[in-house]
């Protein structure tokens, strides 16, 4: 019966606990957070993994725009300054709330390296948010399939929310670029066309690397 | 009111309306009861509840039919952007290339369900046509249409990744393309409400807005909610304002919430 603990948020009603015991395998261990001067990561198996993964993504975006607000580049644009403190308070909210839910299975609060970000310029900004948001969005289009009712619905609720941030750092960095095909961020021909780009747990990680001080195991991580 | 005309026309969408009924049994016996009693007055009532019984909560979808309701909206998405591409009325530029590229999206979604249903052994729904009477004579109202579409479209997907769970076709999971559509859908709705000059997400205040706008933001889940698995969002940490806490979750509609005549299912050519 401690499961019925396992994650604060979706254990908050009976329909949603039954759930989480259903999705809970019966040896989800204790995430590792990476002590200090560690540098491997290794995120647990099953739904703790899974939801420590998006944390780990939400605390990314929460800390980057968290820079850019504290110190906003010179050349932004009029109403550039409140957008990204919207999207400032939304990652910070998507962060909080993962944190929530997790409770005592979460990972630490984690250093991240912006050293490849440029601040001081809006082009700099935008072109990282677009890096990160397009990040996000491939991220939780991908992990979904991994997760079980309720962390879905949580999941998904947040997901469309970051491809609108997505659209809208792309549109600032480059007029009308909301769904442009580059990078191969939306196919325009062959099967996936008209679908936004999936990535897995392992892409998605070895995406983030230069932001990150150590490497993610995401080996325990449910593949299918 | 004639129930059994009803439930033939019904029969002719969904083959298996009968089997839905006659799975409960009861609820046909209650409908003599009543019948008997006298209470017709009341039909209107007891028929919505007798369909809640046979289509609501309980009764899971199944993959075809989620598919074709995806369909059917897609359907519905690509029709209105090709009327709207051919009344001319959009700028040149910046806006008719975002068109264009919509268009160009909502009809690989629409060949990519089709190619589906039938790998499924299901049948597609085809014709879906948006209503010509509903189809606005000027731009600026054409893009506020285009934005209830688009809105309506992430929660309608998301108010079926649920029914999706598990679904594949081949080694290819439904509900990964689903969510991979619905991602798609949330970048239009950013960008066509970035050209109406609103914020890309939806702020709590787009629920109180005046049809045909304020029905896509309503539903039993309001776009407006700030509560989040019993957690107050305005309250999380530093706290937050009721924009803040909704505009960073989008919610969903269901089926029947979508398909209501206030909403998508309103633009559809009877």
């Amino acid at each position: 019966m401690q499961r019925r603990s396992f994650f604060r948020v979706a254990g908050a009603t009976v329909a949603a606990s039954t759930l989480v015991l259903a999705g809970c395998g019966t040896d989800d261990p204790t995430p590792t957070t990476p002590a200090a001067g560690a540098n491997v990561l290794t995120l647990a198996a099953g739904e703790v993994g899974l939801l420590n993964y998006a944390y780990i993504l939400e605390q990314l975006e929460a800390a980057f725009y968290q820079k850019v607000v504290d110190a906003p580049p010179a050349d932004l644009r009029a109403g550039e300054k409140e957008a990204l403190t919207e999207l400032r308070d939304h990652e910070v909210i998507h962060r909080e709330f993962l944190k929530f839910a997790l409770a005592d299975k979460a990972i630490g609060t984690i250093e991240f390296n912006f050293s490849s970000v440029t601040f001081t310029t809006r082009e700099g900004v935008f072109t990282a948010a677009k890096k990160l948001e397009d990040l996000g969005v491939a991220a939780y289009a991908g992990v979904g399939k991994l997760l079980s009712g309720s962390y879905l619905a949580l999941l998904a609720k947040i997901a469309s929310v970051e491809a609108r941030h997505a659209a809208y750092v792309r549109d600032a960095l480059q007029p009308n670029s909301f769904g442009t095909p580059d990078a191969g961020i939306i196919a325009t021909t062959g099967d996936y066309a008209g679908l936004n780009v999936a990535l897995t747990p392992a892409q998605a990680m070895a995406a983030a690397a230069p932001f990150l001080n150590f490497t993610v195991d995401v080996s325990q991580l449910p593949t299918t | 009111m004639n129930i059994f005309r009803i439930i033939e026309q019904l029969s002719e969408v969904d083959a298996d309306v009968l089997g839905r009924f006659d799975s409960r049994r009861a609820v046909f016996k209650t409908l003599g009861t009543t019948a008997k009693r006298g209470a017709l007055a009341s039909a209107p009532v007891f028929l919505a509840s007798l369909f809640q019984k046979a289509y609501g909560q309980g009764t899971k979808p199944t993959v075809i039919e989620v598919l074709n309701y995806a369909q059917t909206l897609e359907l519905l998405e690509e029709d209105f952007y090709k009327k709207m591409v051919a009344a001319g009325q959009v700028p040149a530029g910046a806006p008719k290339g975002a068109i264009d590229l919509i268009l160009k999206h909502e009809t690989a979604h629409v060949k990519l369900l089709d190619t589906t249903i039938r790998a499924l052994g299901g049948t597609p729904v085809t014709g879906v046509k948006f209503k010509t009477s509903a189809f606005p004579a000027d731009y600026t109202t054409q893009l506020v249409v285009a934005q209830a579409l688009e809105d309506t479209g992430v929660r309608a997907y998301k108010g079926q990744a649920g029914n999706l769970m598990g679904a594949m076709a081949g080694t290819t999971s439904l509900l990964q393309v689903a969510l991979q559509i619905h991602s798609v859908e949330a970048r239009h709705a950013a960008h066509i409400r970035t050209m109406r000059m609103q914020t890309p997400w939806i702020p709590a205040a787009d629920s109180a807005l005046a049809a045909p706008l304020g029905p896509v933001y309503t539903g039993a889940i309001p776009e407006s909610n700030t509560t989040q698995s019993n957690v107050d969002i305005t309250k999380l940490g530093a706290g937050y304002t009721a924009n803040d806490a909704a505009a960073s979750f989008d919610e969903i509609l269901t089926m029947a919430e979508v398909l209501d005549a206030s909403r998508a299912g309103g633009l559809v050519q009877p």
